[in-house]
């Protein structure tokens, strides 16, 4: 397994009350698989991602990414994690504004200290059909081209497992059949392991498996 | 990680934001400048003085008493080899026949070819050595500009008139403020008899300059020891050398201070700006992170950032420092005694540089420790609020400017209770301040005026919303305000003072130097005029022997007594009386307006008996020209010196001092200018020797005298000035990013540009007027602190040069604040939405 939680809970004080946000998950995602989790708005979705991906600590339970357990490393520990075995996609792209395409996607592999990281950046631009733009700024590509240029970015460090929150959320439906195409090449090609939250019920059924979720708790896997 | 990524990526983030990242730092490019100037005059001052040594005396050797040389002390002088020059000077009043005026002045009686190094500069410049062999005087331009006389008029000192051979412009070793003063005539010393005003009594100083041949010879050494112990002041090159630099140095080091406060106030600035910069980037950061990239490393590529600017606003305000350094002598030349030529200081740069530097990363760093806090979740979660509580972090960096704060002025002051006092006084009036921001944003937010116009509750609220400059900019136009208000403050209380010192039937002129057989007609021609007596006071000169057992030869040799030397080496004018006047009150002990059982009881002013720790019962012997004459303290008194009247630092009984050589004082009143000038030339005519000090004379010199010093603080406020202005236009901009939306938004909606900009109008406006408001409260508080506790005066300030300043700080920021906002009123709402801002 490349990921797994057991009795995995998320809690939050607002206005003097205790929120749970996530109930005692427990899953396993099998490596090279592809996996949708879906819900309807506050079910947890995005919580979920985030403890998976490390990105935030648990209240209790654990996350074993790739046989590590998360909840025993410091933010600065799990930020190594992430470099090392997770790649990002976002629903509003997220990238540098102050960073050219090109940039964008050498910044995971310059943080690793990987040589030879422009001749890669720009291979990774290529696929994603964007060469000719490397030298853009973000606020100069359309959201289309920015979600690609993220999607280069997301594959820059040969993610073992790759997390996206809602990639095609904002953009027309064409643009987004495009990325999920993209998406899904990539990632078949590279063998990487993908976990995608979305309301998108197409998209969803473009994955193996489909992990449901509401109030916090899985309802149906 | 490598350092030359962290670098890569800094430069990265930065590149598009370079020109704001600039206006972040011009707010201390003044503060920089200020101090490297200062730090660069004081270094070209010390060149100076090095270089203009022997001219600061003008001669090797000054011997000095202010009073007439014994005859046996004269016998040792006589024995000192090398070419000789000799002076006595005194004050005594001038009459130009011309226009029948008349002034105090400080008449030099000059012997021999003083200054044998510098020279007495004259126009013409032959002057100078002509009036010693014409018998004629050189008198102080500003005198002779004042009395509107030429070259070739002539003067009366005393009952000897004088052809004008020049005009004086610059003696050695002179400041200027000092001619304001007493201003200065030079006569031959074989003329003085001719006037008649040495006579006994008169308040006469003698000084001989040597020229010597080499090094000091160990004979002259000898006679120079003989003189100190007879209480006899010399001055070497060496010594004047170390005495002027000295006295430069507290000018530059509390000029320094001013320099250090408008640093500071940019630094705020820094802070604040680096504060919404962080905030901007969070997003950025927080990807960042979630890409792998550490909360170090995050912290390390905005530190870069701010270490790079630094240094960038560092150099510039260094260069500008330099430019600075040009102007500054017009500004403290009346308080030098040198002529300063700038020259490039090396060393003022270094320490300018490495302290902008420190000091921009020091102020940056409490808003760059957030970075380290900055969650990557919050690239999934846009609002996630991470950690609430408080980081320690940024306590240790609060310490860590503190730190610095006081060790800076303490490098200044070279006082830990000076430095902390310094310290403690600016984090106070941060903290009021900063009070005033909280307090104003709290109270609009409390008593909202609901009923209101939409552009008043606009502007309004603006005042306390998210990324409001309410605080940061109350904080820098207020302290800069503070700093020239205060200064006005005291200006017109000081001045204020001496014209109520005379209201009523108060005595407005004093006449001093009366000899006894003259005092009977002085007062005969006072009443004669119409003009009242308010008091004739006796003084007798006397010097101070011993304090019980102590005398000058014990206070040199243990430093760790009290009393201070000068109580020896000074003369003391006494009076002697029965009883207390108006402006005396006695603090311990008992009046005795006689003696009692053979016993002369005298009254100590209670200051001085403070600082030099006499106690009640302390026998106080006195030589009355000639007389040892021993006393016991009977009694401390307060005396009010803020009136024009004669106050004494030791009162005699009456019955003891009748019989001692002696000249009096008289006080009158006169109503108007015209009488004034009209006594005063009778008075002179008739009586010569008698000096007249009038309020007018009192108050145009101190009108001069705060004007020139005056000059160099305002000089220095304005350095605060300008960089609360620069803070005010760096946050006014800054604060254009986060207003652009809103402003759009408003114009969308169908706002006009009118309304757009009333509303910013409403909002500079009462910022900057705030702001200047607080300003002038804490500007209050302090001038009454220092009326109250250090010039002991009244507190009663004048408004009306206050008031044009807060309607001038007002008008500047609303100005700012329009022009700001022009550039977004003129642009296509459509435009800015689509994000090409």
């Amino acid at each position: 397994m490349i990921l797994q939680t057991e009795h995995l809970t998320k809690t939050y004080e607002s206005a003097g009350r205790k929120l749970t946000v996530l109930d005692d998950v427990n899953m396993a995602v099998e490596e090279g698989s592809t996996v949708a989790i879906v819900g309807p708005s506050g079910s947890g979705k995005t919580t979920l991602l985030g403890l998976c991906a490390g990105l935030d600590s648990a209240s209790s339970g654990s996350v074993i990414l790739n046989g590590i357990r998360l909840e025993t490393l410091s933010e600065d520990k799990r930020a190594e994690v992430r470099n090392q075995y997770v790649g990002f996609i976002f629903q509003n792209f997220q990238l540098l504004p102050t960073l050219t395409a090109l940039e964008n996607v050498m910044v995971p592999m310059e943080l690793r200290k990987q040589s030879n990281v422009r001749a890669r950046a720009v291979e990774l631009l290529d696929k994603v059909g964007l060469r000719d733009r490397a030298h853009h700024y973000p606020v100069q590509l359309s959201g289309g081209e920015q979600q690609r240029v993220s999607l280069a970015r997301a594959f820059a460090n040969t993610p073992k497992v790759l997390f996206a929150d809602e990639p095609t959320g904002n953009l027309d439906a064409e643009t987004s059949e495009r990325i999920e195409n993209l998406i899904f090449t990539l990632n078949r090609e590279a063998g990487t392991t993908l976990i995608l939250v979305t309301h998108n019920p197409e998209l969803a059924a473009r994955t193996n498996r489909i992990i449901r979720i509401r109030g916090g708790k899985l309802v149906n896997d | 990680m490598k350092l030359s990524w962290l670098l890569q990526m800094a430069w990265r983030d930065s590149r598009k934001n370079l020109s704001r990242l600039l206006l972040f730092i011009s707010s201390i490019i003044i503060g920089i400048a200020a101090l490297v100037s200062i730090f660069s005059l004081g270094d070209s001052l010390s060149a100076e003085v090095d270089d203009q040594a022997a001219a600061l005396i003008g001669a090797d050797l000054e011997i000095s008493n202010n009073k007439p040389i014994p005859e046996d002390i004269r016998k040792l002088i006589d024995s000192i080899p090398g070419q000789r020059s000799e002076q006595r000077s005194f004050t005594s009043m001038v009459y130009f026949p011309s226009n029948g005026g008349t002034r105090l002045i400080q008449v030099r009686a000059l012997q021999g070819d003083y200054p044998y190094y510098g020279s007495l500069e004259t126009l013409p410049a032959s002057a100078s050595s002509d009036f010693r062999k014409k018998r004629t005087a050189l008198v102080d331009r500003a005198l002779m500009l004042q009395f509107n006389a030429k070259v070739g008029d002539s003067i009366r000192l005393g009952n000897r008139g004088f052809i004008i051979e020049g005009e004086l412009t610059g003696v050695p070793g002179q400041t200027g403020l000092a001619a304001s003063v007493a201003p200065i005539v030079f006569i031959p010393l074989e003329t003085l008899p001719e006037t008649g005003l040495e006579q006994k009594g008169s308040r006469i100083s003698s000084s001989f300059y040597f020229r010597m041949p080499g090094k000091t010879a160990p004979a002259t050494e000898r006679i120079l020891e003989r003189l100190k112990e007879a209480g006899i002041n010399y001055d070497t090159v060496e010594s004047r050398k170390e005495e002027t630099a000295r006295s430069f140095r507290d000018l530059s080091r509390f000029l320094s201070l001013i320099g250090f406060i408008a640093l500071l106030l940019g630094c705020i600035g820094v802070a604040s700006s680096i504060h919404i910069y962080i905030r901007e980037k969070i997003n950025s950061i927080a990807l960042l992170r979630c890409l792998g990239t550490t909360s170090r490393q995050a912290f390390l590529i905005y530190l870069i950032q701010i270490l790079a600017i630094g240094t960038i606003g560092s150099v510039i305000g260094v260069l500008l420092g330099t430019l600075v350094q040009q102007l500054l002598p017009l500004a403290v030349q009346d308080l030098l005694p040198v002529r300063i030529v700038p020259v490039i200081s090396w060393r003022a740069m270094t320490q300018g540089l490495v302290l902008g530097i420190i000091i921009s990363v020091l102020f940056a760093l409490a808003p760059l420790a957030s970075v380290r806090r900055i969650s990557p979740l919050q690239t999934i979660r846009m609002g996630y609020q991470p950690q609430t509580s408080r980081d320690p972090l940024n306590l240790l960096i609060y310490a860590l400017i503190l730190l610095f704060v006081l060790l800076f002025t303490r490098m200044q002051l070279r006082s830990w209770l000076q430095a902390t006092t310094f310290t403690a006084g600016l984090v106070i009036a941060f903290g009021f301040l900063a009070l005033v921001a909280k307090g104003l944003m709290w109270a609009i937010r409390k008593f909202f005026p609901a009923g209101w116009s939409y552009m008043w509750r606009q502007g309004l609220s603006n005042l306390y919303r998210p990324n409001n400059q309410t605080l940061l900019l109350i904080l820098s136009i207020g302290l800069g305000t503070a700093l020239i208000c205060t200064l006005l403050f005291i200006e017109s209380i000081l001045l204020q003072q001496v014209t109520l010192s005379s209201s009523g039937n108060q005595p407005n002129m004093v006449l001093f130097d009366i000899q006894t057989a003259q005092k009977d007609s002085v007062k005969q021609l006072t009443l004669s005029r119409g003009l009242p007596v308010n008091d004739i006071v006796p003084i007798v000169n006397m010097r101070l022997e011993r304090i019980n057992d102590i005398g000058i030869e014990d206070v040199r040799r243990d430093r760790s007594l009290t009393i201070q030397p000068w109580v020896f080496n000074r003369e003391y004018r006494v009076t002697f009386r029965d009883s207390l006047t108006a402006a005396e009150k006695i603090t311990r002990g008992t009046w005795r307006g006689r003696p009692d059982n053979g016993n002369i009881y005298v009254s100590v002013e209670d200051g001085y008996a403070t600082r030099n720790g006499i106690r009640i019962g302390d026998t106080m012997t006195f030589n009355v020209q000639g007389t040892i004459m021993q006393t016991i303290v009977g009694s401390f008194r307060k005396v009010y010196w803020n009136r024009v009247q004669t106050n004494f630092l030791v009162v005699f009984p009456a019955g003891v001092l009748e019989k001692a050589p002696q000249f009096h004082v008289l006080l009158t009143r006169v109503p108007d200018v015209k009488t004034s000038a009209a006594f005063q030339q009778d008075l002179v005519r008739a009586y010569p020797n008698v000096s007249v000090v009038d309020l007018k004379l009192i108050l145009s010199v101190l009108d001069e005298v705060l004007g020139k010093i005056g000059f160099v603080i305002r000089f220095m406020a304005a350095f605060c000035i300008i960089t609360g202005l620069i803070v005010l236009i760096a946050s006014v901009m800054i604060s254009k990013y986060q207003r652009i939306q809103e402003s759009v938004l408003l114009r969308t909606l169908g706002a006009g540009r009118k309304q757009i900009y009333i509303i910013n109008a409403i909002e500079y406006f009462l910022i900057g007027s705030m702001a200047a408001l607080t300003g002038i409260l804490l500007a209050y508080l302090s001038a009454w602190a220092l009326s109250r506790y250090v010039f002991e005066i009244p507190f009663t300030p004048a408004f009306r040069p206050v008031f044009i300043v807060f309607l001038m700080i007002s008008a500047i920021t609303v100005i700012i604040g329009l022009i700001n906002i022009r550039s977004i009123v003129n642009r296509s709402p459509l435009e800015i939405l689509r994000g090409e801002n």
